[in-house]
């Protein structure tokens, strides 16, 4: 009987331990995205692109970081993260707001 | 669920952060605490749009920054952000030795950030007498990034504490949500400094 | 750690019971004594604003203690009296309500009531030490940054310690109604005040960051030599303005909301029928959290934001009528084909429909950007502003007190002098409010400390001034009835009004590990419908079984006492740069208590069943 149940955790954990490593996976190669990223956005400053083209592709390139940071490195694409997702959405859509704000209506 | 079960699990569970209600709780009430720090660093950085074209004299972001520095730190602690999800990997594999291992490697790498930040304002302050008092720009500047430095420091000490204190009895569902969410804490930390090197010293740079 | 020996002990053993409490049944207590408490000290500032009011030329104090006593009054009333009054309800209620046993983190709920006690404190000191801040409860700069003296100091550290413990507090409860619902407990079969306590929690937790902004940045620029506000260094004061209403407009969002939901569990149980649209109720109260992040410019449309911001900002203001017109309706159908019974917490919810009406209508008004210009600043808005604030939140808190006095002391307060209480209050707010209106249609700006004879102010400004002091006679016979109520009245039943919502299937007051077996919930109205099902109580979910509880703690009020302490440096080291050793020792305190709590284990304890049994029939 014990026998049995400690075989079947065992399998158990191994699965897991499997799961863990593809999610190691996936986070490596969202590392070597980042790192990328980062390099394009400091090669683009650098090479002095113009401005009208680089703000906009230098603020995509920070939020596909930050999406690749929430859902692989912080786990939110895992399951039981509802609420944090909720909670979160929530305060990016304040923050959005605040941000607007303070670079359109504040008496330039 | 007695005591004993928390602090020498017969068997450690799945997901061991959150095995127990206290567990859940945090990893609840930490997300949340993560939306209002959102909503913080947004005003921050706003005040720090709204301000930085008032600058004085000579110490435009142009003229001030340099990026070799923040490539540097931007790299410092992206690494430190992976190797904080090596540390929460090992913690889920029940490894507690290596957890411990890499999570001193984040410490480090997050000390070489802060030794860089702290290197950077002396930088100004001395060379180029720029500081906090010096113009809006200066203050909204200082207040940004050292909000995000603070924030490196009290988690670089909370990490500390907690591999010191943890350092003989290894991992149980008593500590398991701790380390978690200071690791949480830590990508946070990283996830702000994005928007800092981008908004900031990059779009400073260009102008 | 054993609480059954509560009793029999003496006054120092009860004030450190209090001191190291994490029951949130006692923090409640708490809650409610220093809320009551602040709230008298603002009233008492009201008083002393309607008396220098009160005739033409008055010189009843000076100009500048005037200018003191408005800005006091109204930091006093929205930070220490309102929010802490309504944190007393949540703490005492929420908990009862979804079935649980306690918070989610009873720590950080006793530290969030001693940051705002301390920075309540420290707000007050400030009477004593040479001047109250001066500024207007808003604290605008230019005004506040070049304020003589240290009063706008306190202000800003007062508010950023309390505010800090808000938050916490807010956080503390999301996380309890998310996580801690007994088995059955939907979402959608939340009593109403759980569901606005929850959606005011999400409002908390997303406004009050911007306040901590805002007060950093006037810290810095009055304390550092910062630039902020400057005007000279390139400052700029529209920061602070949008800082304050990014918070401010949701505040009185936070405020307003809870009382929205004890007005929906009262109406509901007085009626003695279901709330009517639950699910719309629901629905309203989320969009009002939603809207209300939307709307902060509407206290600055004579700022010159441009004719494009005001039109957003006043659409969205209008929108807002649309589902608390829906919560008004709502309530108005629950009552329509009950059974009512007017007890004292019926008659403050019924005098509250029209009163809040009348606040919400003027605020439509008032969103009307172009009519705007003609009443900003006026005591037209005060009017405004006093009808939802008191016509909503205290009428709310009246309500909700004589509802769940039995649940949080053990008696039912008593219902004559409940009424007695109730007329002469609400009679005088009337009369002191409505008139207002006039007084700011017809010129009378606000926040002057006087006008003169021949402006034809004096009659109104009168009226408003007997108005006030019914008010006073009113609070002061609720007072009278909480005295008589504890010596006289006997001890109340479980279940004294009937109710609907599991709170009512435990003692009052209630053990204090609230329900032996945790309840399991059929649907809407669990009680009700067990009621309806002929059994006496709730169906538990569980066998009987060992209890865990948390330990008490003194390092919640040795964190807050270091930030008092740090405030005091913070504020003084302008002046010499000894008081950084006040900094210090403060921060000290505070950063040394969150390492030990950080690296001792605290487990909590359980109470084992043979104990439960032991107490026979504890629930």
């Amino acid at each position: 009987m014990t026998d049995h149940t400690d075989s079947t955790s065992k399998h158990k954990i191994d699965i897991h331990k499997k799961e863990h490593k593809e999610e190691m996976i996936h986070q490596v190669i969202s590392f070597t995205l980042m790192i990328l990223f980062t390099f394009i956005a400091f090669g683009m400053v650098i090479l002095e692109i113009s401005s009208y083209f680089v703000k906009p592709v230098l603020i995509l390139l920070a939020v596909v970081q930050v999406v690749f940071q929430l859902y692989y490195f912080m786990h939110m694409k895992n399951k039981g993260h509802t609420m944090p997702a909720m909670m979160m959405f929530s305060g990016i859509a304040v923050a959005i707001l605040t941000i607007i704000t303070f670079t359109t209506i504040i008496w330039w | 669920m007695s005591h004993d079960d928390v602090l020498n699990p017969k068997q450690m569970p799945h997901d061991p952060e959150k095995a127990t209600l206290e567990g859940k709780n945090k990893f609840i009430g930490f997300w949340m605490f993560l939306g209002g720090e959102t909503v913080l660093f947004a005003s921050l950085f706003g005040t720090y749009l709204a301000l930085v074209r008032s600058t004085s004299g000579e110490n435009t972001p142009e003229h001030l920054f340099g990026l070799e520095l923040v490539f540097i730190m931007t790299m410092l602690l992206l690494t430190s952000s992976l190797t904080s999800v090596y540390a929460m990997y090992h913690m889920k594999n029940h490894d507690f030795k290596k957890m411990q291992l890499w999570l001193g490697i984040t410490v480090l790498l997050g000390l070489g950030f802060l030794g860089c930040e702290i290197y950077e304002f002396y930088h100004y302050i001395h060379e180029y007498g720029f500081t906090f008092r010096s113009s809006a720009f200066g203050s909204a500047f200082y207040t940004l990034v050292g909000f995000h430095g603070g924030h490196v420091v009290f988690g670089l000490s909370w990490i500390v504490a907690l591999m010191i204190r943890n350092q003989k009895r290894g991992l149980n569902l008593y500590n398991a949500p701790k380390f978690y969410i200071a690791s949480l804490y830590w990508h946070f930390i990283d996830v702000v400094w994005v928007f800092i090197f981008t908004v900031v010293y990059l779009m400073g740079k260009v102008g | 750690m054993s609480n059954a020996i509560a009793q029999q002990r003496g006054l120092g053993a009860m004030i450190w019971d209090y001191i190291t409490t994490v029951d949130h049944k006692k923090i409640a207590h708490l809650y409610l004594v220093s809320g009551g408490f602040f709230f008298l000290i603002g009233g008492l500032e009201a008083m002393i604003i309607r008396i220098q009011l009160m005739k033409p030329d008055n010189e009843f104090i000076s100009a500048g203690l005037y200018n003191e006593m408005i800005t006091m009054h109204g930091t006093t009333m929205i930070f220490l009296a309102a929010m802490p009054l309504i944190f007393a309800l949540m703490n005492a209620v929420v908990p009862l309500q979804i079935g649980a046993r306690d918070v989610a983190f009873p720590f950080l709920n006793s530290l969030g009531f001693w940051l705002f006690l301390f920075g309540g404190l420290l707000l007050n000191v400030s009477w004593f030490t040479g001047g109250a801040p001066d500024a207007g409860w808003t604290n605008y700069a230019p005004l506040s940054t070049t304020s003589a003296g240290h009063g706008v100091d306190y202000y800003v550290m007062g508010l950023q310690i309390s505010g800090a413990g808000t938050l916490i507090g807010g956080i503390n409860f999301l996380v309890t109604i998310i996580n801690m619902r007994a088995p059955g407990m939907t979402y959608m079969r939340m009593p109403l005040f759980t569901w606005t306590t929850f959606i005011t929690s999400v409002l908390i937790l997303f406004a009050f960051p911007a306040l901590t902004v805002g007060l950093f940045l006037m810290m810095f620029d009055r304390m550092f030599g910062s630039a902020f506000f400057d005007v000279t260094a390139g400052g700029n004061e529209i920061i602070w303005e949008h800082l304050f209403w990014i918070f401010g407009h949701p505040e009185v969002y936070i405020l307003i909301l809870p009382l929205f939901g004890a007005f929906s569990d009262i109406i509901s149980t007085f009626s003695k029928k279901r709330l009517f649209g639950y699910s719309a109720m629901v629905f309203a109260t989320v969009l009002i959290g939603f809207l209300g992040f939307m709307v902060w410019a509407h206290h600055m449309f004579t700022v010159g934001l441009g004719p494009i911001a005001n039109s957003i900002f006043a659409v969205s203001t209008m929108a807002i009528a649309v589902p608390t017109g829906i919560k008004i309706f709502n309530w108005l159908f629950t009552m329509w084909g009950g059974s009512i019974k007017m007890s004292a917490a019926m008659l403050w919810s019924i005098a509250f429909i029209p009163s809040f009406t009348i606040g919400g209508m003027t605020g439509v008004m008032l969103a009307s950007a172009a009519a705007d210009y003609q009443y900003h600043d006026t005591y037209f808005v005060v009017g405004h502003f006093h009808y939802v604030i008191v016509g909503g939140v205290v009428f709310g808190i009246f309500a909700a007190l004589h509802y769940w006095w039995p649940k949080m002391f053990g008696k039912v307060l008593n219902e004559k002098l409940g009424h007695l209480a109730f007329w002469p209050f609400f009679i005088g707010f009337h009369l002191t409010f409505f008139i207002q209106h006039f007084l700011g249609l017809m010129g009378m700006p606000r926040r002057y400390w006087t006008y003169f004879e021949g402006q034809s102010l004096a009659t109104g400004n009168m009226i408003s001034t007997v108005g006030a002091f019914l008010m006073a006679i009113g609070t002061l016979i609720f007072l009278y009835n909480i005295v008589y109520t504890a010596i006289k009245e006997p001890q109340a039943s479980a279940d004294p009004w009937d109710g609907r919502t599991l709170e009512w299937s435990i003692p009052s007051t209630p053990p204090f590990y609230n329900f032996k077996q945790t309840p399991l919930v059929r649907g809407l109205d669990p009680l009700w419908i067990e009621k309806m099902e002929g059994r006496k109580g709730v169906t538990p979910a569980e066998p009987l079984g060992d209890i865990h509880m948390p330990n008490a703690s003194v390092l919640p009020f040795l964190m807050s006492l270091g930030l008092f302490i740090a405030g005091f440096g913070f504020i003084y080291q302008v002046d010499h740069n000894a008081w950084f050793i006040a900094v210090a020792v403060g921060m000290g305190l505070t950063l040394g208590s969150m390492l030990t709590r950080s690296l001792k284990d605290d487990l909590g304890y359980h109470i084992h069943k043979e104990d439960l049994v032991e107490k026979g029939d504890g629930k």
